[in-house]
């Protein structure tokens, strides 16, 4: 049963019945899902969720469409993990890592395109649209699969053939366009004003960014239905960030958990920080910056939510971190190497940030920490393919396996002591 | 007749600069504030502009040309 009533600007505050529109007509400021949370009272009980199904739709009483309605491929309710060797090697007592790399195609944006792709055949749009260079794409084109509609998905001509190749299986009409970023943005806002599509974060915004609230809902239950002390998540738009910490909220309105404060800290790359950037200023104000990093899925220079963000970690007594590309590899390697989880490069920007925050004292040691892992590292194997070691080339005998290793490694195999 | 809705970021020096005011003699273009944050190290003014399809064209490459910013209302669209 949803109980999404209207949709209010977050500026102004004027309402709007629940229809495709993303900016107040009166301020053009962003409009959020609006729930009347006192009908849930009673109704959401934590018997309820945990009955519900193994995906993010377990939590449907919260999202802006009916379970019943819902295009679902079977995301979320994702692993939460515990993870004592990464936390050794950054010194932290009781880190988690939730894994959203496991997600049908392999990030979180399955969270927010299942509940845009819902709710835009619940509109009776045909058309499902986006502009990405990667994760969305993969995700947008899927759910149209799954829910028949047709797919429109807009790239940059230059983009790598296998992000192309990860959107394409499902077939949607692929458009690549020729052009700087800024072209591709503006041809897509022009292309949303114009033609009577849901494109997911532009008409369909408000409640396509309602999905990754289910992060934050996940992550109390399978903590025991208690909040964390510390989030880190990588921070791109903003918009996952702040929905992160709405989820956790939400669950202690409606008294499912106890109320404790979460501390909120973003991280972005270095090449992309208008966020951290503004951060370390302490100002509101976000400057916006040509993106030039090796996360891509975090490149963007003019985060619509930016402000939002700023504000979630001022009022949580979070904070926020930029690290660079060579941390990002490190940090991709890090977890792999430690908890057996192979990141894409948003990821690395994660556990490098979080890195950098317990150096800085910013994360205490003992705090209950979760590190949002959103997309998995199939997806951009080139980032860490230059310094991996390559495999050893033996011929099919053990001398020269032995010999190969000893080289390498300077001893011999374990087996051979055995 | 056309509506565009925009975002205009100004940095540093053309804080003081009166853009919009210039853009409203040159062009024949009504401009229609509708929410703003200025600094005194920068500032955006969200607006919607009103004419002819091709006037508002030119009156936004000659913002551009004044070096600043000039993004849809939705900020980035384009994702990871």
């Amino acid at each position: 049963m949803s109980v999404a009533r209207k949709l209010r600007c977050r500026e102004c505050g004027r309402e709007y019945p629940l229809e495709p529109s993303n900016v107040c007509e009166f301020c053009f400021g962003p409009l959020e899902v609006v729930y009347d949370y006192a009908a849930l009272m009673g109704h959401v009980t934590r018997e309820r969720i945990e009955a519900g199904p193994p995906t993010m739709w377990r939590y449907a009483d919260l999202l802006p469409v009916d379970a019943e309605d819902a295009v679902d491929i079977g995301t979320g309710y994702t692993p939460l993990l515990r993870a004592p060797s990464l936390g050794r090697e950054l010194g932290l007592s009781r880190l988690y890592i939730k894994n959203d790399c496991v997600n049908p195609t392999w990030s979180f944006k399955d969270r927010v395109v299942s509940v845009a792709s819902s709710v835009a055949r619940d509109f009776e749009f045909r058309t499902l649209a986006c502009a990405s260079t990667g994760n969305l794409a993969n995700s947008v084109a899927a759910h149209a699969a799954r829910a028949g509609l047709d797919a429109c998905v807009f790239i940059p001509a230059d983009l790598e053939r296998s992000k192309i190749i990860g959107s394409a299986v499902y077939g949607p009409t692929l458009v690549a366009v020729d052009g700087s970023y800024d072209d591709v943005n503006r041809l897509c806002s022009e292309l949303g004003d114009k033609y009577p599509w849901a494109f997911v974060n532009i008409n369909i915004r408000p409640y396509y960014a309602e999905g990754s609230k289910t992060l934050g809902h996940e992550v109390c239950e399978q903590l025991g239905w208690r909040a964390p002390d510390h989030c880190i998540a990588p921070m791109a738009s903003g918009s996952l960030f702040t929905k992160i910490y709405k989820g956790i909220k939400e669950l202690a309105w409606l008294g499912l958990i106890d109320w404790q404060p979460t501390r909120m800290s973003g991280a972005q790359a270095l090449g992309c920080s208008p966020i951290a950037e503004a951060y370390d200023r302490d100002s509101w104000n976000i400057r916006p910056q040509k993106p030039d990093t090796i996360a891509k899925s975090l490149a963007i220079g003019n985060p619509a939510d930016g402000y939002y963000a700023l504000k979630t970690m001022r009022d949580t007594n979070g904070s926020a971190t930029a690290v660079s590309d060579e941390e990002i590899i490190k940090g991709i390697q890090l977890l792999s190497e430690t908890e057996g989880i192979f990141a894409e490069t948003a990821g690395g920007v994660v556990i490098s940030g979080l890195r950098q925050l317990v150096r800085e004292g910013r994360v205490g040691p003992d705090e209950v920490v979760v590190a949002f892992i959103t997309g998995a590292g199939l997806k951009t194997q080139e980032a860490v393919a230059p310094v991996l070691k390559p495999a050893l080339t033996v011929e099919a005998n053990i001398e020269s396996f032995e010999r190969a290793l000893e080289e390498r490694e300077g001893v011999l195999p374990l087996t051979k002591a055995v | 007749m056309a509506t565009v809705r925009t975002k205009f970021t100004f940095l540093d020096q053309l804080i003081k600069e009166p853009i919009i005011w210039k853009l409203a003699k040159e062009f024949d273009v009504v401009t229609n504030i509708r929410r703003a944050d200025v600094t005194d190290e920068r500032g955006w003014v969200i607006l919607e502009l009103e004419g002819d399809q091709d006037e508002i064209e030119r009156s936004l490459d000659w913002v551009r040309e004044q070096n600043v910013r000039v993004d849809p209302v939705y900020e980035d669209v384009v994702e990871g």
